[in-house]
C-alpha cells in the first residue's frame, strides 16, 4: 500500500478533525490533499507528534485528535506509548505509517525492517486498541472503526517506502502554528 | 524523607493560582509532595512521563489548545529536554513554563547529582532561557506567576529553579 493512497482513502473522514503529523513525506502528502487550519505539521522535534497529540487530546476532550506518526519517529519516542496508555484518552487516534525506513532522509532502514514489531510494542505498552493494516481496504476499515470507537487506538499501517518528489509546502511553519492555535481555541470556545 | 511540606505546598498553590491545569512530570524525591498535591486536585491533570522530552510536546499541545501547562522535573530532565526546547519550543515560538528542582547545588551530598548541578545554569544561559531561583515559600506565587507572564509575552521558555532551601529540610 502506498501511504499517499492510504491518506487519500481516509481524507474525507480525517478532514474535520484535529490532525498532528510528523514532518517530511507524511506532511507533504497530507498538505497536497488539502490543508485545513486544524492541521499541524510538526517540522523537526522528531518523535514528539504523538506527545503533542496527547497534550491536545487531554486539553480538548470533546474533539477527536488524529496523530499521523511514522516508524522512525515512534522508535525515537517509544515511551510515548506507555504514557498514552496510562491516560488512554478516548479521543486520540494514533496512526503509524510503517515503511521500515527513514524515507525522508534517504531511505536508511529502521528497526522495523528487522525484528521489531511496533503493534506488538503498542499492545504490550497497554494501548487499549491496537490495529494493523497492510492493504487500503484494511486500512480504511480499521481507521473508520477506530474513529467511531471509544478507545485510544494505535493503528499500524504497513506502507511502501515511497514518498513525494518534493517535500515543499507553501505554508510557513509559524503561519501554521498561529493558524492552528486559533483554530483550536475556536473549538474550545464553541 | 525530609521533603519540605511548606515548600511543596507553596509550589502547588502557586501553580494553581496562575491557572495551571495540566502538569507533565517525571517525579523525583524533592518533588514527591508537589506531585501528590497535584494528583489529589481534581481540577488538575498530572501526566506521568516515561521521559521528560515527551512533556515538552504535551505542554506545547496544551498551549496550542488554550490550556495552561507547566513542566515539572529535575534539572537532569532539563538536560534531556534540550533538543525539543530548541526544535519545538524555539522553532514554533511556544511559551513553556518549567519548574526545575535544582539538585547538585550548594549543600548537595550526593555525588551523582553534582555534574547536573554544575551544568544547569550554563545550559540555561546558553539557551537564553530566563530563570529565577525560588528559595522561599512566601515568594512562590509571585515568582511562578511572573515566570508564566514572561513566557506568554515572549513566546519563550522560562525556568524557575526550585532550590534546596525551598524543598529540602536536613
Amino acid at each position: 500500500m502506498l501511504r499517499s493512497e492510504a491518506l487519500a482513502a481516509i481524507y474525507p473522514q480525517l478532514e474535520p478533525h484535529i490532525v498532528v503529523t510528523i514532518m517530511g513525506a507524511v506532511a507533504a502528502e497530507l498538505y497536497a490533499l488539502g490543508h485545513r487550519p486544524h492541521f499541524f505539521y510538526m517540522e523537526h522535534s522528531m518523535g514528539l507528534a504523538s506527545s503533542m497529540g496527547l497534550g491536545i487530546a487531554l486539553s480538548l476532550p470533546e474533539e477527536k485528535v488524529i496523530v499521523l506518526d511514522g516508524d522512525g519517529s515512534l522508535l525515537m519516542n517509544l515511551g510515548t506509548l506507555t504514557t498514552m496508555a496510562q491516560h488512554s484518552p478516548r479521543n486520540l487516534l494514533h496512526v503509524v505509517f510503517d515503511n521500515a525506513s527513514f524515507l525522508s532522509v534517504g531511505g536508511y532502514p529502521t528497526a522495523t525492517a528487522g525484528h521489531t514489531d511496533l503493534a506488538g510494542i503498542a499492545r504490550a505498552s497497554g494501548i487499549p486498541c491496537v490495529m494493523e493494516a497492510s492493504t487500503i481496504d484494511e486500512f480504511k476499515s480499521a481507521f473508520t472503526q477506530a474513529l467511531a470507537g471509544e478507545a485510544l487506538t494505535t493503528l499500524v499501517a504497513r506502507v511502501e517506502p515511497v514518498g513525494p518528489t518534493s517535500f515543499h509546502m507553501d505554508l510557513a511553519l509559524l503561519e501554521n502554528r498561529f493558524q492552528f492555535k486559533r483554530a483550536l481555541e475556536a473549538r474550545r470556545r464553541s | 524523607m525530609p521533603v519540605s511540606t511548606t515548600g511543596s505546598r507553596a509550589v502547588y498553590e502557586a501553580l494553581k493560582a496562575c491557572g495551571v491545569t495540566l502538569v507533565p512530570t517525571v517525579p523525583e524525591t524533592w518533588l514527591v509532595q508537589v506531585v501528590r498535591l497535584i494528583e489529589e486536585d481534581p481540577t488538575m491533570t498530572m501526566v506521568h512521563l516515561a521521559k521528560e522530552e515527551e512533556g515538552v510536546g504535551i505542554a506545547a499541545g496544551a498551549y496550542l489548545s488554550g490550556v495552561n501547562a507547566a513542566l515539572i522535573m529535575q534539572n537532569h530532565g532539563l538536560l534531556a529536554c534540550i533538543n525539543p526546547i530548541v526544535s519545538l519550543i524555539f522553532l514554533y515560538k511556544i511559551p513553556l513554563l518549567m519548574l526545575i528542582s535544582y539538585r547538585g547545588d550548594f549543600g548537595e551530598r550526593d555525588p551523582w547529582q553534582t555534574q547536573g548541578g554544575l551544568m544547569t545554569e550554563p545550559v540555561l544561559r546558553a539557551l537564553n532561557i530566563p530563570y529565577r531561583y525560588l528559595s522561599r515559600a512566601a515568594d512562590a506565587q509571585r515568582v511562578v506567576s511572573e515566570a508564566r507572564a514572561l513566557a506568554n509575552a515572549a513566546l519563550h521558555p522560562v525556568a524557575v529553579l526550585l532550590s534546596r532551601e525551598l524543598l529540602w529540610e536536613d
